[in-house]
Parts: C-alpha cells; sequence; structure tokens
C-alpha cells in the first residue's frame, strides 16, 4: 500500500453497517442459550475478582480463556469470516490471548491487587451488565446485543478489567491483544459511524492509564 | 419516451418479475449502449458493483435481496457485474444470485485477480464461486503485481479461457502507473474513478483510452453514496429534464457515462429501487459536451 495516506477509514470497511448488525442478530439466534451460560461465568468471574484468591485468580483467567476461544471460534473463524477476512487473523489473535490466560492459570502463584484493581472491577462489572445496552442506546436492535463471554468488544474489554486486578508483573503481555481488539472495533464501528466505537477506544484508554499507574496496594499471596 | 412514461414502464416491469421469464425483457425506449473497442460488442451504460453492497455472508435474507437487486438489473437491460476477491462474500453471493435467476445468458462477468500471488487458482476459485464456466473479463485489481498477472490473463485470453483482459485502480490512485500500462500493453479494458467532482481523469487517462481503443469501466460513480447523500438534499438543475434524468443518481450516471472514452459506470447498490433508478440512466437522452459543463458547474456551486 504505496499510497496509504490517501485511504480513509471507511475504504477498509468491506461490509455495510447493515449487514455487521444482522451478522450479530444471526449469530445471537444461532448460539442461543450460550448468553444464558456466558452471563453467568462473567458473574462468576466478577465474583472472583471482588474477593481474589490465588486459586479464584486462576478460576477467573481459566473462564476467561474459554471465552476468547468460544469468541475466536464461533464468532471470528465460523460467522465474521464470512464478511471480513481478516477475520480469521482476529480468531488466531483471540486463540493467542486465550493461550495466554492459561499460562497465566499454570503458573500464576499469587493475584495481584495491584494499581487499577477497583477500576478494573468496574471495567468487569460494566462490560457485564451496561456494554449489552449500548448497541441499543446507538439505535440497533436488541437482537444484535453484544453479550460477555461470546461476542468480541465485551469480552476484551471485562478482560482489560480482569487483568488489571489479577497480573502484578507482565501485565501488558495479558492486555496487549484486548487494547489491540478495543482500538480495531472502536475504528470499524466508527467507519460505520457507529458512536459506541468510542466506548472501545475509551477501554482502550483505561488500561493505558490504569496499567501504567504504580502498583499502589501491596500484593496479597495466599496459597488457593 | 418521455421520462414519466419510461419510469412507469420500470415500475410495470417490476410489478410483473415474478411472472416475466428473465430473458423477455420488458418495452421501452432503447437501451443505450456503448462498443467495446477491441471486438465491437456493445454493453449497457449502466453495469452492476458489487463493492460492500453484495458482501452479505451467509445471511439467507441478505443474499435473496442481492438476488432481487441482480433480478431487476437483468429485467431493465443490465448486463456488466463487477466484483473482486477483495470483496468478501460478494462474489459467492452473485453466485448464489445467478443460480437463483437460472444463469442468465445476458450476464457480461466481470472480476479480478487481487493477491501478489497465487493468481491462476485464484482466478479458478473466484470462477467456481460465480459458478460460471468462464469470466468474460478479468482485471488486475489495483495493478497489483500486474507484471505478474497481465502475461498470465493475456494467456488465458488467448486460450480461449477468457474474453477481455485489463487494469483497475480507484479514488485517483496510480493513474501515472495506470497511464504506462496502457501506453504499453494490449488491454481490452481499464477501470479507474470518475465523476462529477472526481475529474483528475479527463486529463490523460480518459484520452489515452480512447486513443489506445480500450473500454473503460468507471468505479464509484457516487463516491460511495457520498454525492447522493448530499446532492440528494438539494434540487435537480432544471436542465435535467432536457436529458431525461428524475433524480440526481441518473444525471450524475449520465455524466459519466456522456464521457466519449466511458463505455459503462458500475454503481453499487443492495436496493432494489435504487438499481431501477440507475438503470435509467442506460435510456434517453445523454449531455452534450455544453451540458456537460452545465452539470459540473451547477454542482461545484451547490
Amino acid at each position: 500500500m504505496s499510497e496509504w495516506w490517501t485511504y480513509r477509514l471507511s475504504n477498509f470497511l468491506l461490509f455495510s453497517p447493515r449487514t455487521y448488525y444482522r451478522l450479530l442478530e444471526l449469530y445471537n439466534a444461532a448460539i442461543w442459550p450460550a448468553q444464558v451460560a456466558a452471563f453467568l461465568v462473567g458473574l462468576a468471574i466478577l465474583v472472583f475478582l471482588v474477593r481474589p484468591t490465588a486459586a479464584r485468580a486462576r478460576l477467573a483467567a481459566g473462564l476467561l480463556a474459554a471465552c476468547w476461544i468460544w469468541v475466536a471460534v464461533a464468532f471470528h473463524a465460523k460467522r465474521y469470516a464470512t464478511i471480513n477476512f481478516a477475520a480469521a487473523q482476529f480468531a488466531w489473535a483471540f486463540g493467542v490471548e486465550a493461550a495466554l490466560l492459561l499460562l497465566f492459570v499454570m503458573f500464576q502463584r499469587g493475584h495481584g491487587r495491584a494499581g487499577g484493581a477497583r477500576p478494573g472491577v468496574w471495567i468487569v462489572g460494566y462490560a457485564l451488565f451496561l456494554h449489552p445496552f449500548a448497541g441499543l442506546l446507538a439505535g440497533r436492535d436488541w437482537r444484535g446485543l453484544e453479550i460477555f463471554g461470546v461476542t468480541p468488544d465485551p469480552t476484551a474489554i471485562a478482560t482489560i478489567g480482569a487483568v488489571l486486578v489479577l497480573a502484578r508483573g507482565r501485565r501488558w503481555l495479558l492486555l496487549a491483544i484486548p487494547v489491540l481488539w478495543c482500538v480495531v472495533s472502536g475504528f470499524t464501528l466508527r467507519a460505520m459511524k457507529a458512536p459506541d466505537g468510542w466506548i472501545l477506544f475509551g477501554a482502550a484508554a483505561a488500561a493505558l492509564v490504569f496499567a501504567l499507574r504504580r502498583r499502589a496496594t501491596s500484593p496479597v499471596t495466599r496459597a488457593g | 419516451m418521455d421520462r414519466r412514461r419510461l419510469l412507469l414502464s420500470m415500475a410495470a416491469a417490476g410489478a410483473a418479475a415474478a411472472l416475466r421469464p428473465l430473458s423477455a425483457a420488458p418495452a421501452r425506449s432503447p437501451l443505450l449502449e456503448k462498443p467495446i473497442p477491441s471486438s465491437g460488442e456493445k454493453l449497457p451504460l449502466v453495469g452492476l458493483g458489487s463493492w460492500v453492497t453484495f458482501n452479505v455472508g451467509d445471511d439467507p435474507a441478505g443474499r435473496d435481496s442481492c438476488a432481487e437487486v441482480m433480478r431487476a438489473f437483468f429485467q431493465g437491460g443490465g448486463r456488466v457485474i463487477d466484483s473482486s476477491p477483495m470483496y468478501g462474500s460478494s462474489q459467492e453471493v452473485i453466485g448464489y444470485g445467478l443460480r437463483k435467476l437460472g444463469a442468465p445468458r445476458q450476464l457480461f462477468s466481470a472480476d479480478k485477480v487481487w493477491t501478489s500471488s497465487a493468481g491462476a487458482p485464484q482466478v479458478e476459485e473466484s470462477r467456481r464461486r460465480w459458478g460460471i464456466a468462464r469470466f468474460d473479463l478479468l482485471e488486475v485489481h489495483n495493478l497489483l503485481s500486474w507484471e505478474e498477472h497481465l502475461p498470465k490473463l493475456l494467456e488465458m485470453k488467448a486460450a480461449g479461457k477468457l474474453r477481455y483482459v485489463g487494469i483497475t485502480t480507484s479514488e485517483g490512485r496510480r493513474h501515472e502507473e495506470m497511464e504506462k500500462v496502457l501506453r504499453s500493453q494490449k488491454l481490452d479494458f481499464v477501470q479507474f474513478t470518475y465523476n462529477v467532482l472526481d475529474r483528475e481523469a479527463e486529463a490523460r487517462l480518459l484520452p489515452l483510452a480512447r486513443d489506445r481503443g480500450v473500454a473503460v469501466i468507471v468505479n464509484r460513480p457516487f463516491r460511495r453514496g457520498e454525492l447522493i447523500e448530499k446532492l440528494g438534499r438539494r434540487p435537480l438543475p432544471p436542465f435535467a429534464a432536457e436529458i431525461d434524468c428524475s433524480g440526481w443518481p441518473q444525471l450524475l450516471l449520465k455524466f459519466i457515462a456522456s464521457h466519449p472514452a466511458v463505455t459503462c459506470a458500475i454503481p453499487a447498490t443492495s436496493r432494489v429501487d435504487h438499481v431501477r433508478e440507475n438503470l435509467g440512466a442506460s435510456y434517453g437522452r445523454l449531455p452534450d459536451e455544453a451540458m456537460r459543463r452545465r452539470i459540473v458547474e451547477y454542482v461545484e456551486k451547490l
């Protein structure tokens, strides 16, 4: 792409907003009632994050990894790839994030309570309870609700929050892909003139701000 | 035939869609066509693009909707459908539409070679997705690796596996390189962007294509809908009736198609009413040079 400066955001959008939102609606209909299970998984993760122990931290990360694998296969590879050839790469990236979370499960001996822990819990709560309604507020159909654990945006936002709570050292290893996804999805939504694209940019910014804060509280490590 | 009668006849054709076989085109004023310089074969002034609009994935309702657009397109006399492997599921959706419509014989299939490698397998995959025996036209998408792809496409043409060969670009990019290829290679078609506000091609590419006897397909005639969105809120110029235009889309398409070097324009749409309106530009009177200047002046003042 030798003349990249001549391209606008919309040049990279291969599909119409109507097609993308229809894809979400059809996906939701096809996987029902997986959304209920995903929401319950999200609730469990939130509970683990509010009062984390080493065991709960590992459980939360393991459940998150399962969600990333689900989204990689069921959403990106099977659905999104039908309208966006980049979705195959997105599926791989989501798989890598799942693998990183599983490595965290295997090797993490304590849990964080690092700087950003409390905002992290709020971010997870937002992804779980409020983000599904962002599309409704933007004027889209309720059948296209984006639910944590089965669609990429709330899953990535919640993971940012969870990593802020759980991980101490090298948290960027776990944050990089969710943050990148938020940027990619934010641009996609903005190219479709969807106002909730700004939420994704906000989540990426929150990850930057809170992850860069010095660890404020002393880490507590317990046997899980 | 005046504009009102023309529109009425097109509406009647739509209402009778379910009853009429595709081969039986509705009676109306003569369809305006232009010849492909290298063969003399004539093409209607308005084709059908598939960028974004036909990329509906596996959505059954979306696929049926695109098939109806294709049905209206063929019934209105349309022939050229353009796609690319870069357009997501568009090729498969076109293939679905062609199967549903019983492989209309009037189809002029135009597709592209896109990636820098895997030219032949990609062409075969594209052909399989369309579900046709061979493409009428294959072009090198955005001039990507044209040195590698053009000889192979010309070989295909010589072997009877392809009827025409061309190159494409869009939105004003790589015009100098396109000019170089136009001068040095034996092409049947070129495709680039040209519309009432993006007229860079008038300076060199359009005259060169005419001199070299190369057919011109025009993409982005509405700047991906931006022109319709902006101009649609403004009054149509009073002189539009003099060239049988009932709306901005037809005026913009007739401006493009009336350039002597242009063979056809390929607006993309996902709506049956829009494809009918677009096809209206293939009928009636075309603007002369003086009228073309008036159109530009009018639009630039808005």
